[in-house]
């Protein structure tokens, strides 16, 4: 192992660790801007972080360790997940066969922990939440794993630095519409995983209507902490899943990143404009939202695999 | 061998021992517990040594004229299931004996102990079997020693009808599977004469296979031919629940296997399988997420973990057929992996829910809660179960499930797209029975163990002895080990896929993507101990208080979400024929009185196509009831007509030159 892969292992563990807070600071900004605010900083959330993890906590009688765990074991399971996500130009830290089935399941593992802990408080708003949330992924799941078996199909790869690598640029050019179903597929999983308008409300105050937020509400301070960031963690996952279907820019490396670490920049600003400009769905709509992803990928994969 | 016969000896004496000593007392249950381990014992080394590659033995023992010979043997087939069931055999019958402990004043336990050793007897002369006649006898023996034990509580009327139901599907099971080895049986019952004129071409044969199917479908649980097992496994007391969901509906796919090995390919074992095993596992799963008895919902995951299983074997014949030996191996390995990990997974989940049921005196979800609390060790083990059981990493449900989806997902990207479109739809379909089953699992470890309790028997629970935990502690740590060995176990299965037809099976896929599956599984365990430790330190400055709820501050235990709440979303999106029927009056006064709800979630294929046509069949045999007449002359005559009228026929082909 040579000086430089070190340096470059330890800059993509940099970006993992540094940047997902980042793209909530920027998602607050362009509602901001959308609104006519000024809006906090663009660092605002690592403000918040370090806050958070400073403060003391108070916690419900009824919760046992599994409350402790849920925040946990999501952190851990996105730190997973980021792992195994090409980053940059090049590949993920970490990659092997199927890693994207593991990636799914280990989002799983997370979502369990996230229920177990919001049931623990046996408050009816968080049990709630919990329903939705495993509800809602009953959905998403399906399209989120057809999505990347189509671009796997396409390609030959099994891995996801492998399909997201060189190879998808070929697909580019000759079923560039089925990719693009892809995205939209797995946009629209982006926005029902990590709780965005139309599918669930981050910031309304009614905790009647929430999915996520809700789920977490009586885990405070460095607790909540955890949770704030494990959640950004994730949307960082899915944003640069997105980022590495739509831009596989991959030589010379500086663009590469440049591509990369913009993409993420878009992303994030694309929730912003989303979130500004419709608003969320009532319930009952939010399965047929997540179908028609269902849909979408499902008819890539039919294409892709014609 | 030998030491699988001195432990059917074993296990024998102790049974009847157990009966002649057992009133009152603890003796029968120490017997028969005795038997049990020591018959493990003595078989496991023999079993191992089978799959480790030792010459598979067979031994043929003289019997008297109509049965003429019995032949057993041991072969890597027979040993791969000889391991988990006198494994967990054992392991139940320790947790039984204290299990039993607290109805020694009522009930004369010898009889449960008695048939629980007669029961894995007859499941290990089962597996040992090499001839028709042995195997059927056997197979009886089992299906009449387990319907005593799902009986043992026969003063409730459920458990009498559970019994009943299980006892009419059985048999209908067993025909079909006895008109199998007489279609087959032409050359003799030998499975080596079997086999022979399963080679025959003729749709003879093909209709054997699926008479096979169908027969050891129903023990099995696949769907439509299930609704026998979430009756049976409710009503039995929890170690034999988690013995027959562990073992015994595994002797279906067992049977099914060696049925394959008969017809060969007369029947198209991987799409067949394929389909049965996706059906099965998406409507397992469907009907488990909204359970209300917990041992409903687990039995209904067995219908979707035997739907995952025969996935991956569906996998396996079809790459076998298609010349694939490296997806052959991933599809066999998965499928047959996975029978292992359900036996862990679903007996620490029912020997749990046992412990459930015993220190909170309930089935019922809604009226548990905060069971952790009061249960810690239970508690901790089940929820260990679910996240198992929900085929989460990094436990053994997934290792095994890993192999299939790669099986999949490999045969999908490789081949041409009507055969891959199938395989890659199969994978979604995979992927979406795993979210349901975390659905239905984080509803049963949340609403039963966490929370606060919601009736009087959680709310003082009490923790089970030593000897309930101790049992399910092991097979917690089988199933946190598994993952880790299983890299090592498949290398070892590859005598048994060439037993199941693959040529030059290749374990290499296999062995290292369950290698790459280790490397998560340490990543994840050392991760999450870490960070919760730290999370747990971050957080030291805590103030105890009650839930939040916006505002208000008197909650209760009633407030909380319910089983029946948390599967309503989910329930809702289910397609109409798996829904559960339920009744609210609608009324329209201004001032409407109290309404009931009456859901009935009896199952959905009994409600729709087994009772009614059950029922219409009754009416018409009911028109025949003059033939009984209750005289025995009259039944005599009727015995004497038979034998002429059948003398007549012989005779008459005799005479006309008949073969």
């Amino acid at each position: 192992m040579t000086l430089e892969t070190i340096l470059a292992t330890l800059g993509k563990v940099v970006v993992i660790v540094a940047v997902p807070p980042f793209l909530l600071g920027v998602i607050a900004r362009t509602k901001a801007w959308f609104a006519g605010r000024v809006g906090p900083p663009l660092l605002q959330p690592y403000y918040d972080l370090f806050k958070l993890l400073a403060k003391g906590t108070v916690v419900s009688r009824t919760t046992t360790w599994v409350f402790v765990a849920g925040p946990a074991v999501a952190l851990v399971a996105a730190f997973f997940a980021a792992a195994v996500v090409p980053i940059g130009g090049g590949r993920a830290l970490w990659a092997f066969e199927g890693d994207f089935i593991v990636l799914a399941y280990v989002l799983g593992l997370a979502r369990y922990f996230t229920m177990a802990a919001a049931l623990d408080t046996g408050s009816s708003f968080e049990g709630m939440g919990a329903a939705r949330e495993a509800t809602f992924a009953c959905i998403a799941e399906p399209a989120f794993i057809m999505g990347l078996l189509a671009i796997a199909r396409a390609t030959g790869s099994l891995s996801l630095s492998g399909f997201l690598g060189p190879s998808i640029v070929h697909v580019w050019s000759v079923a560039s519409a089925s990719l693009v179903l892809v995205a939209a597929g797995l946009l629209l999983v982006l926005l029902a995983e990590n709780s965005r308008i139309p599918v669930d409300d981050p910031n309304t105050h009614l905790e009647l209507t929430m999915v996520h937020e809700v789920m977490v509400l009586d885990h405070g301070g460095p607790l909540f902490g955890v949770v704030l960031y494990g959640a950004s963690v994730k949307l960082y996952v899915f944003a640069a899943l997105l980022v590495r279907i739509a831009i596989p820019i991959a030589e010379p490396a500086w663009l590469a990143w440049l591509a990369f670490l913009g993409g993420l920049v878009v992303v994030a600003i694309a929730i912003g404009v989303i979130e500004s400009a419709m608003a969320r769905l009532r319930l009952p709509y939010v399965p047929a939202l997540l179908l028609s992803a269902c849909l979408f990928c499902a008819l890539a994969l039919v294409l892709l695999a014609r | 061998m030998t030491g699988c016969f001195i432990a059917l000896g074993v296990l024998v004496v102790s049974a009847c021992a157990a009966l002649a000593f057992g009133r009152g007392g603890r003796a029968a249950s120490a017997i028969a517990a005795c038997g049990a381990v020591a018959a493990a014992a003595l078989a496991l080394p023999d079993a191992i040594a089978v799959l480790a590659g030792d010459v598979p033995a067979e031994v043929t023992i003289l019997w008297a004229s109509p049965i003429d010979e019995l032949r057993f043997g041991l072969d890597p087939m027979s040993a791969f299931f000889v391991v988990p069931l006198v494994v967990l055999g054992a392991i139940c019958a320790i947790y039984g004996a204290f299990y039993l402990d607290d109805q020694r004043a009522r009930r004369h336990l010898g009889f449960p102990a008695f048939f629980y050793n007669l029961a894995i007897a007859a499941m290990l002369v089962v597996l040992l079997a090499r001839d028709a006649i042995g195997f059927v006898i056997a197979w009886e023996i089992m299906t009449l020693a387990s319907y005593f034990l799902v009986t043992f509580d026969h003063a409730q009327s459920e458990v009498r009808r559970a019994g009943w139901v299980y006892l009419i599907a059985s048999h209908l099971g067993v025909a079909a599977v006895l008109s199998m080895f007489l279609l087959l049986g032409s050359h003799g019952f030998a499975f080596t004469d079997l086999a022979a004129s399963g080679r025959a071409d003729g749709g003879a044969v093909t209709v054997a296979g699926i008479l096979g199917l169908v027969g050891f479908g129903v023990k099995a649980g696949l769907v439509p031919l299930h609704v026998w097992l979430p009756e049976a496994h409710a009503a039995a007391p929890s170690h034999v629940s988690a013995l027959m969901s562990g073992v015994l509906i595994k002797l279906g796919l067992y049977g099914i296997l060696r049925t394959t090995t008969f017809v060969g390919d007369a029947v198209p074992w991987g799409p067949v399988l394929l389909s049965v095993g996706t059906i099965g596992a998406l409507v397992g799963i469907a009907l488990a997420l909204y359970q209300r008895d917990i041992k409903k919902a687990l039995a209904y995951s067995s219908v979707e973990n035997i739907g995952i299983a025969a996935i991956g074997l569906g996998v396996g014949f079809w790459a076998t057929s298609a010349g694939e030996p490296t997806l052959a191996t991933l599809g066999f390995c998965g499928g047959l992996f996975h029978i292992w990990n359900h036996t862990i997974m679903k007996g620490l989940m029912f020997l749990g829910a046992g412990s459930v049921l015993h220190g909170s005196g309930t089935r019922d979800l809604e009226q548990m809660g905060g069971l952790l609390k009061r249960m810690p060790r239970t508690g901790a083990l089940v929820i260990l179960g679910t996240v198992a059981i929900a085929g989460l990493p990094p436990l053994n449900g997934f290792a095994s499930e890993w192999l299939i989806y790669l099986g999949l997902a490999r045969g999908g990207s490789a081949a041409d797209s009507s055969v891959g479109l199938p395989l890659l739809f199969a994978v979604a379909a995979v992927a979406t029975v795993g979210v349901m089953a975390v659905l239905c699992f984080v509803r049963l470890a949340g609403i039963a163990l966490l929370g606060s309790p919601r009736g009087d028997g959680a709310a003082h629970a009490h923790e089970s002895g030593r000897g309930m935990v101790l049992p399910m502690t092991v097979l917690a740590a089988f199933a946190i080990a598994m993952p880790f060995v299983a890299p090592l176990l498949v290398d070892a299965l590859t005598p048994l896929l060439v037993e199941l037809g693959v040529e030059a099976p290749s374990s290499v896929a296999a062995h290292d993507a369950l290698v790459d599956l280790a490397y998560v599984g340490i990543a994840l365990w050392s991760g999450i101990i870490v960070v919760y430790l730290v999370v747990r330190r971050l957080a030291r400055r805590r103030r105890e208080s009650e839930t939040w709820g916006c505002g208000y501050v008197a909650p209760n235990p009633r407030m909380q979400y319910s089983g029946a709440s948390f599967a309503e979303g989910m329930h809702r999106l289910l397609p109409g024929v798996l829904r559960a029927k339920i009744n609210v009056p609608y009324r329209t006064e201004l001032f409407p009185p109290p309404v009931d709800l009456r859901a009935n979630v009896e199952d959905p294929f009994t409600r729709a196509a087994y009772e009614p046509v059950l029922d219409r069949l009754a009416r018409r045999f009911g028109q025949l009831r003059w033939v009984q007449r209750g005289l025995l002359h009259i039944y005599i005559l009727y015995v004497v007509l038979a034998v002429v009228v059948t003398v007549a026929i012989v005779s008459l082909r005799d005479f006309w030159g008949g073969p």
